[in-house]
């Protein structure tokens, strides 16, 4: 039953957006494909790990591979050589992000659950505590202070106070949910609906010989939105450690 | 103007609009990304990340409009 929902068609559009609970305790189709992403990151970091070889074998050297991008080009790039502290977030915070937007293209699922805003919420809730506490922690209540007086002449801090207060502690978390949900959500409405077009043209009028057109666009875009889906984990995880950055270095 | 037809009228242009500013912000982004990377091949990595990262935060713009053009779709 549970893998009838997750491979099921919508009767209805409405169904885009509003899932009906099929288990206890709310359980809809949004969070049983969470629970999947999460099963999926766990083996996909787990297994090729569990008897690592020196020479590696197929999956090991891509798994390898996107680890090291992770380790490298995000946390040791940005952060610096701090980042090992940090990479329990990032690796595993990549990996479940990238699994939930490319099921908005994998066959028979097509949805990505990251174009619900609860989990990108999360996410980011997630995030802010971390870089807070980070900065807390590090630099104790002088955080707060250091973050919203920068060194500037001070008739500036006028002005630049409120801004920052209102940048980095409110303005952060939104932007860094609403990028994900936004741009995952603007992905899936363009192939529903180039879908979704070409199919009416196929039922309602197939002499017309419409219907490939549309079709090749959707198949454009399901290619597009692998490199969008991938791009968006990229990026949340660059965000995440950009921020953390800051709240370590505090003098820029 | 009854207000149904204000909140579609504003839907509609709160998109188009919040997606000029961007996308002029989007096309210096990697204009300039271009030219650095052509100029110094050897900091290819570092540009491309920081141009990401700089796209980022101007589409984050746009995707406000999107955003607001759902509210406001709602509304109607």
């Amino acid at each position: 039953m549970i893998v009838a929902q997750i491979v099921q068609v919508p009767s209805d559009i409405n169904e885009m957006f509003d899932w009906p609970a099929v288990l206890p305790l709310g359980i809809n189709r949004v969070v049983l494909l969470v629970f999947l992403a999460t099963i999926a990151t766990f083996l996909f970091l787990y297994l090729p790990f569990r008897r690592s070889r020196i020479v590696p074998t197929k999956f090991q050297a891509a798994v390898e591979w996107g680890v090291g991008f992770v380790k490298t080009n995000i946390g040791r790039d940005v952060i610096g050589p701090e980042s090992v502290k940090y990479e329990w977030l990032l690796i595993p915070m990549f990996f479940w992000i990238l699994f939930l937007n490319l099921f908005e293209v994998t066959p028979f699922i097509n949805f990505p659950p990251t174009s619900r805003m609860a989990i990108p919420a999360f996410l980011a809730v997630f995030v802010y505590i971390v870089f807070v506490f980070v900065g807390i922690k590090k630099h104790g209540f002088r955080y707060f202070f250091k973050t919203v007086v920068p060194d500037v002449p001070w008739p500036y801090l006028i002005l630049v106070t409120p801004i920052e207060i209102i940048s980095v502690f409110f303005i952060r978390p939104v932007s860094l949910a609403v990028r994900l949900f936004a741009n995952m959500l603007a992905g899936h409405i363009m192939l529903t609906v180039f879908f979704l077009t070409s199919a009416a043209y196929f039922v309602l009028s197939p002499k017309l010989l419409a219907f490939p057109i549309p079709f090749a666009f959707a198949v454009v875009i399901t290619g597009f939105e692998i490199f969008v889906g991938a791009l968006q984990a990229f990026i949340f995880t660059l965000l995440t450690a950009v921020y953390i950055e800051s709240s370590i270095h505090l003098e820029h | 103007m009854d207000t149904q037809a204000a909140a579609l009228l504003g839907a509609g242009l709160v998109y188009g609009l919040a997606a000029i500013g961007p996308g002029i912000g989007i096309g210096i982004v990697a204009g300039n990304a271009v030219q650095a990377m052509v100029r110094q091949p050897e900091m290819q990595g570092q540009v491309r990340t920081t141009m990401f990262l700089g796209i980022a935060f101007t589409e984050a713009l746009a995707l406000f409009g999107l955003l607001l053009f759902f509210i406001l779709y709602g509304k109607a």
